[in-house]
């Protein structure tokens, strides 16, 4: 318990296509966190930002562009790049100098404006960068591995291409209610059956788009929300936990994996190893969660993260999604913001996206999409090159 | 008519001729294989090797999943106009049991593959550019 952080105060500007630059979007939601938690900007002791890599040196230094963009107040900076893990790790860092009693109050902000089209590597010839070969050798986009993943789950528990439809449905349906989502549209499973197929078997209303946006979390000591006489939402676990070798299962952006001949695979992979260390942390489990937040990358992948956080066997997940219980009134609705089918990424503020959700639905402000009674929420995602995180939260 | 070179898009990754290999390493401390080539440091989190052979994987395998791609991806991929869709497939190698990714040859059939089933790699060309074909390595069912 003694890990504790609290949550005083969640913002967001809206996902979408809105051609502006990142940094407009980043200050809404951080005025808009800081609204939530009834502070001005002069409170915040550091500023915890999450790089974006696309948006040339303001992005590379998120944390100090922020903190001059919002008006330079002596504020301590820090910065953290971990792909789509980013947020959490930007999280971490202000957990772990709260817990260390070297800030009281810390402002952590993700923004990003995104290119249209397939997410690609960064321009220039970089022949021992496997992020480039993979498009040079052989064309290996991302929505390849969602595929691969998404084919598996067919051959070998039975999934259909109706199952991965119904995912989209289903949060489509949840992110109708969801002002801060990207795509206010819903689907039934026929029209998502009859979209072009990108990658078999995927189909474009089942991979997630990339989108501008932002997302801001204030957090704090509990002694200082105690003083303020809040009783926040609190975080009890992050993991950014990185694979055990040998990693045995095929991982973007990796055109082979490790090999497992001199030493054995792990016992948990991956995917499941990050969710573990969070319930780990948090001295939780799986059936103490409420709702989970899951990188559904693609609709299958949603799938396969049931699993990987621990909500059933593998290769019941299609069970899970079939009785209803992924939905909202279900017994642990996932993705009740909509998820990425519903936002689209935006790689820096989408685990910041992930933990404002977790956030409104704990203080029981989430409206139209609220799950009822939620007592504790787990987020999980997935990045590049062996990262990872997942958080809970909780009342 | 000038003749058209042929060459690989990325050297020392793969023999050629009538049983083409891709080429990986093998850590001489712990045994573990490597493709791409690892040559300075062992991943192992358990050997601090500093040497390496030169080996030949396995050039048969079984498929672990397979996707067909019906858009054109981005650059730094290179394609001859018009784009046809291309299938990648994902192949387990059983002795050095690690997954190798790659396109699967040419005039195979998103129909035709399965996972568990057997492949095989060969060498076919890639692309074009400037006069010279390049070729990259990839995986086709094994006949029979």
């Amino acid at each position: 318990m003694a890990k504790e952080v609290a949550i005083l105060g969640v913002g967001m500007h809206p996902w979408g296509k809105w051609g502006k630059n990142f940094v407009e979007y980043g200050i809404k939601a951080c005025n808009d966190a800081l609204d939530d938690a009834g502070l001005e900007w002069q409170d915040i002791e550091v500023v915890a930002g999450a790089e974006t890599v696309r948006n040339a040196y303001a992005g590379y230094v998120a944390g100090a562009t922020f903190a001059e963009a919002l008006g330079w107040s002596g504020a301590r900076v820090s910065t953290s790049y971990a792909a789509c893990a980013s947020g959490s790790q930007a999280i971490n860092n202000a957990r772990a100098m709260i817990l260390a009693d070297m800030a009281d109050v810390v402002l952590v902000v993700g923004a990003d404006t995104t290119p249209k089209g397939f997410l690609a590597p960064n321009a220039g010839e970089r022949w021992t960068d496997p992020d480039w070969l993979r498009f040079r050798l052989m064309g290996c986009t991302n929505p390849t591995y969602f595929a691969l993943y998404a084919r598996r789950r067919m051959d070998l528990y039975g999934a259909t291409e109706a199952d991965f439809a119904a995912v989209k449905v289903k949060n489509a349906r949840h992110g109708m209610a969801n002002p801060n989502a990207r795509y206010h549209k819903e689907f039934t499973q026929e029209q998502v059956l009859e979209s072009p197929m990108v990658a078999d078997p995927l189909r474009l209303l089942e991979i997630c788009a990339t989108s501008d946006g932002a997302a801001a979390v204030v957090v704090s000591s509990m002694e200082y929300a105690r003083k303020r006489n809040v009783d926040p939402v609190k975080i009890r676990a992050v993991s950014t936990v990185t694979p055990v070798y040998p990693q045995s299962t095929v991982e973007m952006p990796y055109f082979s994996t490790d090999s497992a001949a001199a030493v054995p695979a792990p016992a948990l992979d991956f995917k499941e190893s990050i969710a573990h260390a969070a319930y780990e942390e948090a001295g939780l489990g799986p059936e103490d969660m409420s709702l989970a937040e899951v990188y559904d990358l693609s609709s299958a992948l949603e799938l396969d993260w049931c699993e990987n956080i621990g909500l059933c066997p593998k290769g019941d997940a299609e069970k899970l999604l079939r009785d209803g219980d992924t939905t909202l009134g279900g017994r642990i609705p996932i993705n009740a913001s909509g998820g990425l089918a519903c936002f689209g990424e935006a790689v820096p503020a989408q685990a910041l996206a992930q933990i404002c959700e977790l956030t409104w639905q704990l203080r029981g402000q989430a409206g139209g999409r609220q799950v009822e009674g939620a007592k504790a929420g787990i987020t999980a995602n997935l990045g590049l090159f062996g990262h990872g995180s997942s958080v809970i939260c909780s009342v | 008519m000038s003749e058209t070179k042929i060459a690989p898009s990325i050297e020392g990754w793969y023999t050629t001729g009538e049983n083409p290999e891709l080429l990986g390493t093998r850590c001489k401390w712990c045994g573990s294989y490597f493709f791409p080539k690892q040559e300075t440091f062992c991943r192992n989190p358990s050997c601090r090797s500093t040497e390496f052979e030169e080996i030949p994987l396995s050039r048969e395998g079984t498929i672990w999943s397979y996707t067909e791609h019906f858009y054109s991806p981005p650059e730094p991929y290179i394609f001859t106009e018009p784009f046809e869709p291309y299938i990648i497939v994902a192949v387990e190698l059983e002795k050095e049991k690690m997954i190798v990714l790659g396109q699967a040859a040419q005039g195979v059939k998103s129909e035709e593959l399965s996972t568990g089933q057997k492949v095989e790699l060969v060498v076919e060309p890639l692309y074009e550019q400037e006069g010279t074909q390049y070729t990259v390595w990839k995986w086709t069912p094994v006949a029979g």
